[in-house]
């Protein structure tokens, strides 16, 4: 698998992530690199065998749905950010 | 009054029952040697007002003769990924540079609870990616043994303030080795234990199924200490399950007559320096001595390890750290921009790191339509294998006994520029964390520069307290955990 710089471009904009010439430059060998080392798992027979998402085998954990502010008051959630607080709110850039 | 700077977290809570100092005195001092040794780089901020304030809470305790945990007032730091109440939490890098804990994390809250004295927040490798503590934003971490050497990492910063005198303990994190290998370079002891065994709510998220919290200490006992108070189910991360927390010092002590020892060879292959391979093993014939059998294992599946952590953490650190968009968290752009997406990128683009980017970039391929079975999937299922392996291994042994870290140690730049020989420096550490199996870095030597070299010991899931008992036994029957940089 050979990543070239307009595949690295494709996946850099699918992650919402900026990166400069110099970066698309030096990403692109690297990444292939990196596939190419990855590609020894496709050796392991692995037929028949489920993928692990949760190593100790709990499944299904669930509890109420309920609000608890015991951690953390809005106020103090507005208190903690950098941004402006306006009406009780965050006020953020205008994004359009 | 003595000097504090290298007392146990069990001697010192000795010391404080017996009125020799005050809490207020070791937390002190503890800011005094921070002070003292502050061009290793290990603190990114700390807390001195709330750790006194802990402190003379416990010094009024101790007074009206109250009982008191054994992290009572004992200066401790935490890795800067744990979310603690109003501090600074960046995790290492520009783009939470300014984010402030709105709460507490679980373990956070179980410290304060026992009145412990965290005195700030540690240095690490950006969003805890990284083998070197290169990759913080804030400059590189010394190793205290030479500071011409990394501390190793992501929890580099967490390592060396333990290692160098300025705490008792630290939280870190262990995700491909985090907290074992750095504790291997600086002589320390790391202790990861089982997946799920101490919540990680509000611990920034690297990797979820493979994220593990554990404490740093220089003796194994207050590794066992620090566990009695973090470990247990909490109802705000859904891996923590409901298994009853024993009280980890119970087993301290006990002989090792009879214990079965795995020493799988995979674990002393090419690319493990032989000065490491040697200190390991001569640490693994004190335990003969000790009345254990030992015997050669073969774990195949271990040279997998790497490319399975290589695929399956760059996945889901993508996915976790897409949240920071700078909208709601994260580094902000400054400038016009076309539409959104073009903020999202300039925020991101700005704000993220080298290797950040690069895991990001690969996490985003492997997950992306079409490669998603072939990369992703596929990694998860080899890791179900794995984990099968270390079961049937453990139906035949105890324990298993490795090199921590294939090198004792490497210089600061060695590295930088070849991500690929960063990730093989996790090879023995990763299988572990793979199989969320408890596994523990103690010193069990020093090579010919004088740098220390880690033993690892791993057990079977949730046999922590067997892991901290066996390697409790070698600590006690040699003295390297005594020695201490001289700084």
């Amino acid at each position: 698998m050979k990543l070239t710089k307009d595949d690295v471009k494709k996946i850099a904009h699918l992650a919402r992530l900026g990166l400069t010439d110099e970066e698309i430059e030096k990403f692109a060998p690297q990444l292939t690199d990196i596939l190419n080392y990855v590609e020894m798992l496709s050796e392991v027979d692995t037929t028949g065998v489920e993928p692990t998402s949760q190593v100790t085998g709990l499944a299904n954990v669930t509890r109420e749905d309920e609000v608890d502010q015991s951690l953390s008051t809005p106020d103090e959630l507005l208190e903690t950010s950098e941004l402006p607080v306006v009406d009780h709110q965050l006020r953020i850039n205008r994004m359009m | 009054m003595a000097d504090l700077t290298w007392l146990s977290i069990a001697e010192a809570h000795k010391g404080l029952m017996a009125k020799d100092f005050s809490a207020e005195d070791l937390v002190k001092a503890s800011f005094e040697r921070i002070k003292a040794t502050e061009d290793l780089n290990t603190f990114l901020n700390l807390t001195e007002e709330e750790a006194i304030e802990a402190a003379k809470k416990v010094d009024a305790q101790i007074a009206a003769g109250e009982t008191i945990n054994p992290l009572a007032g004992i200066p401790g730091g935490l890795k800067d990924l744990f979310n603690m109440k109003g501090t600074l939490t960046t995790s290492g890098g520009l783009m939470l540079g300014n984010y402030r804990a709105p709460y507490d994390a679980t373990v956070v809250r179980k410290l304060k609870a026992v009145d412990a004295a965290i005195v700030g927040k540690q240095n690490m490798d950006e969003c805890a990616c990284g083998v070197s503590n290169e990759t913080s934003y804030y400059g590189n971490v010394l190793n205290p043994w030479n500071k011409e050497n990394v501390p190793g990492g992501s929890s580099g910063g967490s390592v060396a303030a333990v290692a160098s005198g300025q705490v008792m303990y630290s939280l870190g994190t262990d995700t491909g080795g985090s907290i074992r290998q750095p504790a291997a370079l600086c002589g320390v002891v790391g202790f990861k234990p089982t997946y799920g065994r101490v919540s990680r709510f509000g611990a920034n998220a690297m990797a979820s199924s493979w994220d593990h919290v554990g404490p740093i200490t220089r003796t194994v006992e207050d590794a066992a200490l620090v566990m009695n108070v973090i470990a247990g189910q909490d109802i705000y991360d859904a891996t923590t399950p409901e298994i009853e927390v024993p009280d980890y010092t119970a087993e301290l002590g006990q002989s090792m007559k009879g214990l079965k020892i795995g020493v799988p060879k995979e674990y002393f292959v090419e690319g493990v320096d032989e000065d490491v391979k040697k200190i390991v093993m001569e640490a693994i014939d004190k335990y003969k001595e000790l009345g254990a059998e030992v015997k050669e294992v073969s774990l195949p599946l271990t040279k997998y390890g790497v490319a399975v952590y290589y695929v399956t953490t760059p996945g889901e650190l993508s996915t976790n750290l897409a949240r920071l968009d700078g909208v709601r968290f994260g580094h902000q752009a400054e400038g016009e921009f076309k539409d959104i997406h073009d903020y999202f990128k300039a925020c991101r683009g700005e704000g993220f790191g080298q290797e950040i980017k690069r895991r990001i970039l690969v996490g985003t391929f492997v997950l992306s339509a079409g490669y998603a079975d072939a990369y992703y999937k596929q990694a998860q299922k080899v890791r179900t294998l794995v984990i099968k392996e270390f079961e049937d291994v453990f139906k035949e042994f105890d324990v298993l006994m490795a090199p921590t870290s294939p090198v004792a140690g490497f210089k600061i730049g060695e590295k930088v520029n070849d991500p690929l020989a960063m990730y093989a420096l996790d090879m023995l550490t990763i299988p572990a964390d793979a199989a969320g199996i408890p596994a523990i870095s103690i010193p069990c030597g020093f090579n010919e520069d004088g740098l220390p070299v880690g033993l690892q010991i791993m057990g079977p899931q949730f046999e922590e307290s067997r892991v901290l008992k066996v390697a409790h036994a070698y600590e006690q029957a040699t003295e390297w955990h005594k020695r201490h940089p001289e700084l």
